[in-house]
Protein backbone atom coordinates (compact mmCIF):
# COMPACT_ATOMS: atom_id res chain seq x y z
CA UNK A 1 0.00 0.00 0.00
CA UNK A 2 1.14 3.71 -0.83
CA UNK A 3 1.09 6.22 2.09
CA UNK A 4 2.34 9.82 1.75
CA UNK A 5 4.52 8.95 -1.42
CA UNK A 6 5.87 6.06 0.82
CA UNK A 7 5.51 2.12 -0.44
CA UNK A 8 4.39 0.35 2.95
CA UNK A 9 4.43 -3.66 3.27
CA UNK A 10 1.02 -3.18 5.15
CA UNK A 11 -1.36 -0.48 6.91
CA UNK A 12 0.24 -0.98 10.42
CA UNK A 13 3.02 1.77 12.13
CA UNK A 14 3.97 2.37 15.73
CA UNK A 15 2.37 5.46 17.50
CA UNK A 16 5.55 7.69 18.57
CA UNK A 17 6.95 7.11 22.31
CA UNK A 18 5.86 3.42 22.06
CA UNK A 19 9.46 1.29 20.35
CA UNK A 20 12.52 2.49 21.44
CA UNK A 21 14.31 0.09 18.03
CA UNK A 22 17.39 0.83 19.25
CA UNK A 23 17.20 -0.33 22.66
CA UNK A 24 15.10 -3.60 21.44
CA UNK A 25 17.79 -3.92 19.10
CA UNK A 26 19.79 -4.23 21.59
CA UNK A 27 18.02 -6.04 23.46
CA UNK A 28 16.53 -8.69 20.99
CA UNK A 29 19.49 -8.35 18.09
CA UNK A 30 19.16 -8.24 14.41
CA UNK A 31 16.72 -10.40 14.62
CA UNK A 32 14.47 -7.14 15.01
CA UNK A 33 16.06 -5.85 11.68
CA UNK A 34 14.85 -9.03 9.55
CA UNK A 35 11.26 -9.68 11.87
CA UNK A 36 10.73 -5.42 12.04
CA UNK A 37 7.01 -5.36 13.70
CA UNK A 38 5.72 -2.12 11.65
CA UNK A 39 5.46 -1.15 8.26
CA UNK A 40 7.26 2.07 9.03
CA UNK A 41 8.85 3.54 11.93
CA UNK A 42 7.87 6.79 13.89
CA UNK A 43 10.19 7.93 16.12
CA UNK A 44 10.03 9.33 20.16
CA UNK A 45 9.62 13.14 20.18
CA UNK A 46 12.79 15.00 19.19
CA UNK A 47 13.32 18.65 20.70
CA UNK A 48 15.76 21.24 20.04
CA UNK A 49 16.92 21.14 23.54
CA UNK A 50 17.69 17.53 25.52
CA UNK A 51 15.10 16.70 28.17
CA UNK A 52 14.83 14.99 31.40
CA UNK A 53 11.76 13.65 31.61
CA UNK A 54 9.00 13.98 34.42
CA UNK A 55 10.11 12.38 37.67
CA UNK A 56 9.35 8.84 38.79
CA UNK A 57 6.72 7.03 38.91
CA UNK A 58 5.50 7.61 35.46
CA UNK A 59 3.11 4.59 35.05
CA UNK A 60 -0.35 4.22 36.47
CA UNK A 61 -2.08 0.63 35.19
CA UNK A 62 -5.55 0.64 34.60
CA UNK A 63 -8.19 -2.24 34.12
CA UNK A 64 -8.34 -1.64 30.55
CA UNK A 65 -4.97 0.62 29.35
CA UNK A 66 -2.43 2.85 31.70
CA UNK A 67 -1.82 6.20 32.27
CA UNK A 68 1.62 7.85 31.62
CA UNK A 69 3.83 10.84 32.54
CA UNK A 70 6.68 10.19 30.67
CA UNK A 71 7.46 14.04 29.94
CA UNK A 72 9.53 13.43 26.70
CA UNK A 73 12.34 12.39 27.77
CA UNK A 74 15.18 12.75 24.90
CA UNK A 75 19.01 13.92 23.91
CA UNK A 76 17.92 16.67 21.58
CA UNK A 77 18.26 17.28 18.00
CA UNK A 78 22.12 17.68 17.93
CA UNK A 79 23.03 14.25 19.89
CA UNK A 80 19.67 12.32 17.90
CA UNK A 81 20.97 13.67 14.43
CA UNK A 82 24.63 12.19 15.19
CA UNK A 83 23.76 9.48 17.61
CA UNK A 84 20.88 8.20 16.73
CA UNK A 85 19.72 8.74 13.11
CA UNK A 86 22.37 6.40 11.62
CA UNK A 87 21.14 3.96 13.61
CA UNK A 88 17.76 4.16 12.70
CA UNK A 89 18.93 4.51 9.24
CA UNK A 90 19.44 1.02 8.90
CA UNK A 91 16.21 -0.06 9.56
CA UNK A 92 14.01 -1.84 6.65
CA UNK A 93 11.11 0.89 6.72
CA UNK A 94 10.75 4.24 5.97
CA UNK A 95 11.65 6.79 9.01
CA UNK A 96 8.78 9.38 10.48
CA UNK A 97 10.31 11.83 12.93
CA UNK A 98 8.01 13.25 15.61
CA UNK A 99 8.90 16.30 17.02
CA UNK A 100 7.88 19.08 19.32
CA UNK A 101 8.71 23.04 20.21
CA UNK A 102 7.61 25.63 22.18
CA UNK A 103 7.89 28.50 19.68
CA UNK A 104 7.68 28.47 16.49
CA UNK A 105 11.06 29.01 16.00
CA UNK A 106 12.06 25.87 17.68
CA UNK A 107 9.65 23.85 15.35
CA UNK A 108 10.85 24.94 12.47
CA UNK A 109 14.39 24.54 13.13
CA UNK A 110 13.48 20.89 14.01
CA UNK A 111 11.77 20.90 11.03
CA UNK A 112 14.30 22.45 8.49
CA UNK A 113 17.08 20.36 10.32
CA UNK A 114 14.89 17.30 9.48
CA UNK A 115 14.24 17.49 5.92
CA UNK A 116 17.90 18.13 4.84
CA UNK A 117 18.28 14.12 6.30
CA UNK A 118 17.63 12.18 3.39
CA UNK A 119 16.96 9.09 6.03
CA UNK A 120 13.83 10.72 7.26
CA UNK A 121 10.76 9.80 4.99
CA UNK A 122 8.38 12.56 6.80
CA UNK A 123 7.68 14.59 10.03
CA UNK A 124 5.08 14.00 12.38
CA UNK A 125 4.39 17.32 14.36
CA UNK A 126 3.86 16.86 18.42
CA UNK A 127 1.38 19.69 18.75
CA UNK A 128 0.32 18.80 21.92
CA UNK A 129 3.00 21.53 23.73
CA UNK A 130 2.05 25.02 24.77
CA UNK A 131 3.38 28.24 22.51
CA UNK A 132 5.49 29.81 25.28
CA UNK A 133 4.18 33.26 23.29
CA UNK A 134 0.33 32.76 23.66
CA UNK A 135 0.43 30.00 26.60
CA UNK A 136 -2.29 27.97 24.77
CA UNK A 137 -1.37 24.03 23.33
CA UNK A 138 -0.56 24.52 19.66
CA UNK A 139 -2.76 21.70 18.34
CA UNK A 140 -5.98 22.95 21.18
CA UNK A 141 -6.67 25.57 18.76
CA UNK A 142 -7.12 25.88 15.07
CA UNK A 143 -5.90 29.33 15.07
CA UNK A 144 -2.73 28.24 17.11
CA UNK A 145 -2.06 25.69 14.54
CA UNK A 146 -3.08 27.46 11.48
CA UNK A 147 -0.13 29.80 12.59
CA UNK A 148 2.15 27.13 13.35
CA UNK A 149 2.10 25.30 10.03
CA UNK A 150 2.41 29.16 8.40
CA UNK A 151 5.46 29.08 9.64
CA UNK A 152 7.06 25.88 9.70
CA UNK A 153 5.47 24.51 6.18
CA UNK A 154 7.47 26.74 4.01
CA UNK A 155 10.78 25.05 6.00
CA UNK A 156 9.83 21.45 5.63
CA UNK A 157 10.71 19.44 2.36
CA UNK A 158 9.12 16.40 3.44
CA UNK A 159 5.88 15.19 4.23
CA UNK A 160 4.34 16.89 7.21
CA UNK A 161 1.45 14.65 9.37
CA UNK A 162 -0.06 17.03 12.16
CA UNK A 163 -0.36 14.51 15.53
CA UNK A 164 -3.68 15.74 16.74
CA UNK A 165 -4.60 15.86 20.35
CA UNK A 166 -8.12 14.94 21.72
CA UNK A 167 -7.83 17.51 24.83
CA UNK A 168 -9.55 20.02 22.82
CA UNK A 169 -13.06 21.32 22.06
CA UNK A 170 -13.11 20.03 18.52
CA UNK A 171 -10.03 17.94 17.20
CA UNK A 172 -11.65 18.05 13.40
CA UNK A 173 -11.74 21.44 13.61
CA UNK A 174 -8.11 21.54 14.28
CA UNK A 175 -7.42 18.90 11.65
CA UNK A 176 -9.63 21.21 8.96
CA UNK A 177 -7.17 24.09 10.24
CA UNK A 178 -4.09 21.63 9.72
CA UNK A 179 -5.20 20.73 6.22
CA UNK A 180 -5.87 24.02 4.79
CA UNK A 181 -2.97 25.10 6.11
CA UNK A 182 -0.55 22.73 4.78
CA UNK A 183 -0.31 19.39 6.63
CA UNK A 184 -0.02 16.48 3.99
CA UNK A 185 -1.78 14.40 6.94
CA UNK A 186 -3.21 14.12 10.19
CA UNK A 187 -2.66 11.13 13.03
CA UNK A 188 -4.40 11.02 16.31
CA UNK A 189 -5.17 10.34 18.94
CA UNK A 190 -2.83 10.88 21.07
CA UNK A 191 -3.15 10.01 24.61
CA UNK A 192 -5.90 11.37 27.02
CA UNK A 193 -5.44 13.38 29.93
CA UNK A 194 -6.15 11.58 33.48
CA UNK A 195 -5.14 10.79 36.67
CA UNK A 196 -4.48 8.38 39.73
CA UNK A 197 -4.63 9.26 43.33
CA UNK A 198 -1.97 7.71 45.26
CA UNK A 199 -3.33 4.32 46.89
CA UNK A 200 -1.05 5.60 50.29
CA UNK A 201 -1.34 9.09 50.28
CA UNK A 202 -4.47 10.74 50.54
CA UNK A 203 -5.23 13.87 48.40
CA UNK A 204 -1.83 13.09 46.04
CA UNK A 205 -1.64 12.23 42.56
CA UNK A 206 0.33 8.90 42.22
CA UNK A 207 2.22 10.65 38.93
CA UNK A 208 5.46 12.69 39.52
CA UNK A 209 3.45 14.68 36.84
CA UNK A 210 0.57 14.58 38.21
CA UNK A 211 -1.58 14.15 35.35
CA UNK A 212 -0.70 11.76 32.32
CA UNK A 213 -2.19 10.42 29.42
CA UNK A 214 -4.91 7.97 29.06
CA UNK A 215 -3.78 5.03 26.38
CA UNK A 216 -4.89 1.46 25.53
CA UNK A 217 -8.48 -0.51 24.91
CA UNK A 218 -9.58 2.27 27.28
CA UNK A 219 -9.09 4.92 24.98
CA UNK A 220 -10.00 2.79 21.77
CA UNK A 221 -14.26 4.04 21.11
CA UNK A 222 -12.69 7.43 21.76
CA UNK A 223 -10.54 6.78 18.79
CA UNK A 224 -13.21 5.45 16.56
CA UNK A 225 -15.09 8.41 16.87
CA UNK A 226 -12.62 11.06 16.51
CA UNK A 227 -11.11 9.79 13.29
CA UNK A 228 -14.65 9.72 11.87
CA UNK A 229 -15.63 12.71 12.54
CA UNK A 230 -11.66 14.35 11.31
CA UNK A 231 -12.77 12.09 8.23
CA UNK A 232 -15.97 14.03 8.00
CA UNK A 233 -13.81 17.50 7.40
CA UNK A 234 -10.77 16.95 5.98
CA UNK A 235 -9.29 14.96 2.81
CA UNK A 236 -5.72 14.51 3.61
CA UNK A 237 -4.58 11.19 5.06
CA UNK A 238 -5.34 9.93 8.61
CA UNK A 239 -3.30 7.87 10.55
CA UNK A 240 -5.83 6.49 12.82
CA UNK A 241 -4.86 4.75 16.52
CA UNK A 242 -6.28 4.46 19.90
CA UNK A 243 -6.21 0.92 21.64
CA UNK A 244 -5.29 -1.06 18.77
CA UNK A 245 -4.62 -4.90 19.95
CA UNK A 246 -6.05 -7.03 17.31
CA UNK A 247 -6.50 -6.65 13.42
CA UNK A 248 -10.43 -5.88 13.93
CA UNK A 249 -9.75 -2.66 15.82
CA UNK A 250 -6.97 -2.01 12.72
CA UNK A 251 -10.15 -2.51 9.90
CA UNK A 252 -12.50 -0.55 12.57
CA UNK A 253 -10.41 2.42 12.30
CA UNK A 254 -9.89 1.76 8.42
CA UNK A 255 -13.69 1.67 8.41
CA UNK A 256 -14.44 4.69 10.30
CA UNK A 257 -11.81 7.23 7.76
CA UNK A 258 -8.06 6.39 8.69
CA UNK A 259 -5.60 5.24 6.07
CA UNK A 260 -2.65 3.98 8.35
CA UNK A 261 -3.37 2.66 11.81
CA UNK A 262 -0.27 3.19 14.66
CA UNK A 263 -0.36 0.53 17.26
CA UNK A 264 0.94 2.23 20.73
CA UNK A 265 0.51 0.76 24.35
CA UNK A 266 -0.38 -2.62 22.80
CA UNK A 267 3.45 -2.66 22.03
CA UNK A 268 4.53 -2.62 25.60
CA UNK A 269 2.65 -5.74 25.52
CA UNK A 270 3.65 -7.64 23.14
CA UNK A 271 7.00 -6.52 21.08
CA UNK A 272 5.96 -8.05 17.69
CA UNK A 273 2.42 -6.66 18.47
CA UNK A 274 2.51 -4.64 14.73
CA UNK A 275 3.10 -7.51 12.82
CA UNK A 276 0.85 -9.66 14.84
CA UNK A 277 -1.80 -7.20 14.05
CA UNK A 278 -0.78 -7.19 10.65
CA UNK A 279 -1.06 -10.48 10.10
CA UNK A 280 -4.31 -10.94 11.70
CA UNK A 281 -5.78 -8.22 9.46
CA UNK A 282 -4.85 -9.65 6.31
CA UNK A 283 -6.30 -12.73 7.51
CA UNK A 284 -9.03 -11.20 7.84
CA UNK A 285 -9.42 -8.99 4.98
CA UNK A 286 -8.78 -12.63 2.92
CA UNK A 287 -11.41 -14.48 4.55
CA UNK A 288 -13.80 -11.37 4.02
CA UNK A 289 -12.68 -11.66 0.21
CA UNK A 290 -11.54 -7.50 1.05
CA UNK A 291 -8.44 -6.53 -0.70
CA UNK A 292 -5.98 -4.22 1.49
CA UNK A 293 -6.72 -1.85 -1.37
CA UNK A 294 -10.91 -2.27 -1.75
CA UNK A 295 -10.86 -1.61 1.72
CA UNK A 296 -9.00 1.70 1.01
CA UNK A 297 -11.54 2.32 -1.67
CA UNK A 298 -14.75 1.85 1.14
CA UNK A 299 -12.54 4.28 3.22
CA UNK A 300 -12.50 6.75 0.20
CA UNK A 301 -15.94 6.54 0.26
CA UNK A 302 -16.76 8.44 3.30
CA UNK A 303 -14.32 11.30 2.65
CA UNK A 304 -16.79 14.30 1.47
CA UNK A 305 -16.22 15.44 -2.15
CA UNK A 306 -13.72 12.36 -2.54
CA UNK B 1 22.10 -12.54 27.07
CA UNK B 2 20.11 -11.28 24.57
CA UNK B 3 16.29 -11.94 24.39
CA UNK B 4 14.50 -14.35 21.35
CA UNK B 5 12.40 -11.70 19.58
CA UNK B 6 8.98 -11.75 21.20
CA UNK B 7 7.05 -12.99 23.73
CA UNK B 8 6.22 -16.93 23.94
CA UNK B 9 4.05 -19.36 25.32
CA UNK B 10 5.67 -21.40 28.14
CA UNK B 11 3.93 -24.00 30.16
CA UNK B 12 3.90 -23.89 34.49
CA UNK B 13 5.31 -27.24 35.38
CA UNK B 14 4.43 -26.24 38.98
CA UNK B 15 3.77 -24.31 41.49
CA UNK B 16 4.99 -24.96 44.61
CA UNK B 17 4.93 -23.07 48.41
CA UNK B 18 7.15 -22.10 50.34
CA UNK B 19 5.89 -20.38 53.40
CA UNK B 20 4.87 -16.65 52.40
CA UNK B 21 5.84 -17.47 48.63
CA UNK B 22 5.19 -19.39 45.63
CA UNK B 23 7.81 -20.68 43.54
CA UNK B 24 6.54 -20.86 40.28
CA UNK B 25 8.41 -23.15 37.71
CA UNK B 26 8.24 -22.36 33.59
CA UNK B 27 9.00 -24.95 31.18
CA UNK B 28 11.45 -22.52 28.50
CA UNK B 29 13.91 -25.63 27.28
CA UNK B 30 14.35 -23.61 23.98
CA UNK B 31 15.10 -20.31 25.66
CA UNK B 32 18.55 -18.92 26.32
CA UNK B 33 19.97 -19.28 29.57
CA UNK B 34 19.72 -16.37 31.96
CA UNK B 35 22.84 -14.02 33.55
CA UNK B 36 22.24 -14.11 37.33
CA UNK B 37 19.85 -10.85 37.99
CA UNK B 38 18.08 -10.54 34.21
CA UNK B 39 14.65 -10.87 34.49
CA UNK B 40 11.97 -11.76 32.20
CA UNK B 41 8.23 -9.81 31.74
CA UNK B 42 5.37 -12.57 32.67
CA UNK B 43 1.78 -12.57 31.85
CA UNK B 44 -1.11 -15.22 32.16
CA UNK B 45 -2.10 -16.13 28.54
CA UNK B 46 -6.07 -16.46 29.90
CA UNK B 47 -7.73 -14.41 32.46
CA UNK B 48 -5.02 -11.66 32.65
CA UNK B 49 -7.41 -8.42 33.87
CA UNK B 50 -10.62 -8.51 35.74
CA UNK B 51 -8.76 -9.08 39.35
CA UNK B 52 -8.91 -5.66 41.56
CA UNK B 53 -9.94 -2.92 39.19
CA UNK B 54 -9.95 -5.25 36.91
CA UNK B 55 -6.12 -5.19 36.63
CA UNK B 56 -3.75 -6.51 35.51
CA UNK B 57 -3.14 -5.10 32.13
CA UNK B 58 0.46 -5.14 31.41
CA UNK B 59 2.90 -8.07 31.83
CA UNK B 60 4.97 -7.93 35.56
CA UNK B 61 8.48 -8.14 35.12
CA UNK B 62 10.48 -10.96 37.61
CA UNK B 63 14.02 -11.74 38.01
CA UNK B 64 14.68 -15.06 37.40
CA UNK B 65 15.50 -17.42 40.73
CA UNK B 66 16.93 -20.02 39.24
CA UNK B 67 17.53 -22.26 35.64
CA UNK B 68 17.52 -26.06 35.99
CA UNK B 69 19.63 -28.33 33.46
CA UNK B 70 16.57 -28.77 31.51
CA UNK B 71 15.60 -24.99 31.13
CA UNK B 72 13.13 -24.59 33.23
CA UNK B 73 12.70 -21.04 34.80
CA UNK B 74 11.76 -20.63 38.50
CA UNK B 75 10.24 -17.37 39.47
CA UNK B 76 9.43 -17.13 43.27
CA UNK B 77 6.35 -14.66 43.51
CA UNK B 78 4.84 -12.87 46.62
CA UNK B 79 0.94 -12.32 46.06
CA UNK B 80 0.70 -8.37 46.60
CA UNK B 81 -1.41 -6.84 44.03
CA UNK B 82 -3.42 -8.32 40.89
CA UNK B 83 -0.89 -9.07 39.00
CA UNK B 84 0.91 -11.01 41.48
CA UNK B 85 -2.25 -12.59 42.71
CA UNK B 86 -3.48 -14.20 39.25
CA UNK B 87 0.74 -15.42 38.63
CA UNK B 88 0.29 -17.40 41.91
CA UNK B 89 -3.22 -19.03 40.70
CA UNK B 90 -1.56 -20.53 38.43
CA UNK B 91 -0.81 -24.38 38.17
CA UNK B 92 0.69 -27.27 36.26
CA UNK B 93 -0.48 -26.62 32.96
CA UNK B 94 -2.19 -23.34 32.63
CA UNK B 95 0.53 -21.23 30.05
CA UNK B 96 2.25 -17.89 30.39
CA UNK B 97 3.37 -15.22 28.03
CA UNK B 98 6.72 -15.14 28.30
CA UNK B 99 9.66 -12.51 27.30
CA UNK B 100 12.74 -12.26 27.88
CA UNK B 101 15.95 -12.81 29.70
CA UNK B 102 15.57 -8.83 29.58
CA UNK B 103 18.48 -6.32 31.20
CA UNK B 104 21.95 -6.35 32.73
CA UNK B 105 22.49 -8.30 35.24
CA UNK B 106 25.21 -9.16 37.95
CA UNK B 107 28.92 -8.30 37.11
CA UNK B 108 31.19 -11.06 38.37
CA UNK B 109 33.58 -9.11 41.12
CA UNK B 110 36.28 -7.28 40.42
CA UNK B 111 39.68 -8.23 41.31
CA UNK B 112 39.24 -11.57 43.08
CA UNK B 113 37.05 -9.72 45.62
CA UNK B 114 34.68 -11.94 48.00
CA UNK B 115 31.51 -11.70 46.84
CA UNK B 116 28.83 -10.91 49.88
CA UNK B 117 25.07 -11.24 48.94
CA UNK B 118 22.21 -9.54 50.71
CA UNK B 119 18.78 -10.18 50.02
CA UNK B 120 15.44 -9.04 51.64
CA UNK B 121 12.62 -10.53 50.86
CA UNK B 122 10.63 -11.49 47.60
CA UNK B 123 13.78 -10.08 46.67
CA UNK B 124 15.94 -12.83 47.61
CA UNK B 125 15.16 -14.34 44.00
CA UNK B 126 18.12 -12.93 41.70
CA UNK B 127 20.88 -14.04 44.91
CA UNK B 128 19.25 -17.79 44.11
CA UNK B 129 20.69 -18.19 40.77
CA UNK B 130 23.49 -16.17 41.65
CA UNK B 131 24.68 -17.72 44.50
CA UNK B 132 24.16 -21.07 42.01
CA UNK B 133 27.09 -19.28 40.17
CA UNK B 134 29.47 -18.68 42.03
CA UNK B 135 32.62 -20.94 43.73
CA UNK B 136 33.14 -20.72 46.34
CA UNK B 137 29.56 -20.72 48.21
CA UNK B 138 29.40 -16.83 49.18
CA UNK B 139 28.20 -15.49 52.66
CA UNK B 140 24.33 -14.95 52.35
CA UNK B 141 22.60 -12.19 54.55
CA UNK B 142 18.91 -12.54 54.13
CA UNK B 143 16.17 -10.50 55.78
CA UNK B 144 12.48 -11.47 55.99
CA UNK B 145 9.39 -10.05 57.75
CA UNK B 146 8.89 -12.95 59.81
CA UNK B 147 8.77 -16.78 59.90
CA UNK B 148 6.35 -17.69 57.11
CA UNK B 149 8.72 -15.36 54.85
CA UNK B 150 11.84 -16.38 56.25
CA UNK B 151 10.83 -20.03 54.77
CA UNK B 152 12.32 -18.46 51.82
CA UNK B 153 15.70 -18.83 53.39
CA UNK B 154 15.32 -22.35 52.13
CA UNK B 155 16.50 -21.31 48.81
CA UNK B 156 19.79 -19.96 49.79
CA UNK B 157 20.90 -23.10 52.17
CA UNK B 158 22.94 -21.78 54.81
CA UNK B 159 22.34 -18.41 54.60
CA UNK B 160 22.22 -16.28 57.93
CA UNK B 161 18.69 -15.08 58.50
CA UNK B 162 17.68 -11.58 60.42
CA UNK B 163 14.02 -11.02 61.12
CA UNK B 164 11.50 -8.09 62.02
CA UNK B 165 10.06 -10.28 64.53
CA UNK B 166 12.74 -11.75 65.78
CA UNK B 167 11.12 -15.30 64.68
CA UNK B 168 14.00 -16.59 63.03
CA UNK B 169 17.57 -16.02 63.48
CA UNK B 170 18.74 -12.19 64.28
CA UNK B 171 16.15 -10.19 65.81
CA UNK B 172 16.08 -6.87 63.54
CA UNK B 173 17.62 -5.71 59.77
CA UNK B 174 19.73 -7.87 57.67
CA UNK B 175 21.60 -4.91 57.09
CA UNK B 176 22.77 -4.77 60.83
CA UNK B 177 24.47 -8.09 59.46
CA UNK B 178 26.16 -6.74 56.87
CA UNK B 179 27.20 -4.08 58.79
CA UNK B 180 28.64 -6.25 61.27
CA UNK B 181 30.39 -8.00 58.34
CA UNK B 182 31.74 -4.93 56.65
CA UNK B 183 32.77 -3.48 60.03
CA UNK B 184 33.89 -6.72 61.87
CA UNK B 185 32.19 -5.58 65.03
CA UNK B 186 29.05 -6.21 66.82
CA UNK B 187 25.49 -4.56 65.84
CA UNK B 188 24.48 -2.33 68.67
CA UNK B 189 21.28 -3.01 69.89
CA UNK B 190 20.06 0.26 69.53
CA UNK B 191 19.24 0.35 65.64
CA UNK B 192 17.03 2.57 63.61
CA UNK B 193 14.40 0.85 64.19
CA UNK B 194 13.00 -0.28 67.71
CA UNK B 195 11.35 -3.55 67.63
CA UNK B 196 12.06 -4.81 71.22
CA UNK B 197 15.04 -6.64 72.58
CA UNK B 198 17.77 -7.80 70.45
CA UNK B 199 20.94 -10.03 70.53
CA UNK B 200 24.25 -8.43 69.36
CA UNK B 201 24.98 -10.49 66.49
CA UNK B 202 28.05 -12.54 66.96
CA UNK B 203 31.18 -11.72 64.69
CA UNK B 204 31.34 -13.58 61.85
CA UNK B 205 32.27 -17.39 62.51
CA UNK B 206 33.78 -20.19 60.56
CA UNK B 207 33.58 -18.26 57.37
CA UNK B 208 34.87 -14.97 58.56
CA UNK B 209 35.18 -12.83 55.93
CA UNK B 210 38.70 -11.28 55.33
CA UNK B 211 38.73 -7.44 55.74
CA UNK B 212 36.06 -4.95 53.90
CA UNK B 213 38.55 -4.23 51.17
CA UNK B 214 38.43 -7.86 49.88
CA UNK B 215 34.50 -7.76 49.71
CA UNK B 216 31.92 -6.93 47.14
CA UNK B 217 28.66 -6.57 48.19
CA UNK B 218 25.27 -7.83 45.72
CA UNK B 219 22.01 -7.00 47.04
CA UNK B 220 18.40 -6.95 46.23
CA UNK B 221 15.24 -6.30 48.25
CA UNK B 222 13.16 -3.62 49.10
CA UNK B 223 14.53 0.09 48.76
CA UNK B 224 14.81 0.57 52.15
CA UNK B 225 16.74 -2.09 52.93
CA UNK B 226 18.69 -1.42 49.50
CA UNK B 227 19.21 2.59 50.72
CA UNK B 228 21.07 1.30 53.94
CA UNK B 229 23.38 -1.63 52.00
CA UNK B 230 23.95 1.61 49.60
CA UNK B 231 24.99 3.64 52.44
CA UNK B 232 27.08 1.26 53.73
CA UNK B 233 28.68 0.29 50.89
CA UNK B 234 29.76 4.11 50.27
CA UNK B 235 30.54 4.35 54.03
CA UNK B 236 33.39 1.13 54.10
CA UNK B 237 33.90 1.62 50.29
CA UNK B 238 33.55 -1.31 49.11
CA UNK B 239 31.82 -2.01 45.63
CA UNK B 240 28.36 -3.08 45.75
CA UNK B 241 25.80 -4.03 43.07
CA UNK B 242 22.16 -3.72 44.02
CA UNK B 243 19.23 -4.94 41.67
CA UNK B 244 16.52 -2.48 42.08
CA UNK B 245 12.53 -2.83 41.00
CA UNK B 246 10.32 -0.46 39.32
CA UNK B 247 6.96 0.04 37.78
CA UNK B 248 7.47 -1.94 34.01
CA UNK B 249 5.06 -1.41 31.56
CA UNK B 250 7.37 -2.89 28.38
CA UNK B 251 10.84 -4.44 29.74
CA UNK B 252 12.78 -4.27 26.98
CA UNK B 253 13.10 -0.19 26.61
CA UNK B 254 10.28 1.08 25.07
CA UNK B 255 7.95 2.79 27.58
CA UNK B 256 10.71 4.78 29.29
CA UNK B 257 8.21 4.11 32.95
CA UNK B 258 11.26 2.20 34.94
CA UNK B 259 13.35 5.25 35.27
CA UNK B 260 15.34 5.72 38.76
CA UNK B 261 17.62 8.49 39.36
CA UNK B 262 21.42 8.06 39.33
CA UNK B 263 24.47 10.55 39.27
CA UNK B 264 24.08 10.80 35.60
CA UNK B 265 20.68 11.16 35.37
CA UNK B 266 17.50 9.38 34.78
CA UNK B 267 18.31 5.69 33.29
CA UNK B 268 15.75 2.92 32.47
CA UNK B 269 16.15 -0.01 34.84
CA UNK B 270 14.90 -2.65 31.37
CA UNK B 271 17.68 -1.91 29.60
CA UNK B 272 20.11 -0.17 31.74
CA UNK B 273 19.48 -2.40 35.27
CA UNK B 274 17.74 -3.67 37.07
CA UNK B 275 21.26 -4.02 38.39
CA UNK B 276 23.27 -0.86 38.91
CA UNK B 277 25.96 0.09 40.82
CA UNK B 278 25.32 1.22 44.48
CA UNK B 279 28.58 3.87 43.72
CA UNK B 280 26.07 5.38 40.85
CA UNK B 281 23.34 6.31 43.13
CA UNK B 282 23.49 9.10 45.31
CA UNK B 283 20.00 7.66 47.18
CA UNK B 284 17.42 4.30 46.56
CA UNK B 285 14.22 5.88 46.64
Amino acid sequence: MRFLGLELAHPVVNASGTFDAIAARRVFGDELLARFPFAAFVTKTVTLAPREGNPPPRLWELGAGMINSIGLPNKGLARFLAEDLPVLAELPVPLVVNVMGSSHADVGELVAAFSARPEVAALELNVSCPNVKTGLLMGADPGETAALLDAVRPRAAKPLIVKLTPNCTSPAAVALAAEQHGADAVSLINTIRGMAMHPRRPGRPWLGGATGGVSGPAVRAVALAQVREVRQRVKIPIVGMGGVQRGRHVQDLLDAGADLVAVGTENFRDPLAGSRIAGELARMSAKSGFTASTTMDAAMTLRPNA
Amino acid sequence: VSAPLGRRRAPVTARTSLGAYVVLSVADAGGPAPAPGQFYMLAATERWGGGADERPFLPRAFSVARRHADGTLDFLLEDVGPGTERLCALDAGDELWLLGPLGLGFAAPEDGRRPLLVGGGVGIAPLVILRDALRPEPVVLLGFRDAAHADGAALLPGARVATDDGSVGHHGLVTELLAAELGRRPVSSSGPRALGPRKPVSPSGPRALGPPDDVAVYACGPPPMLEAVRALCAEHDVPGQLALESGMACGFGACFGCVVPTRRGYVRLCVDGPVLAAADLAEVA
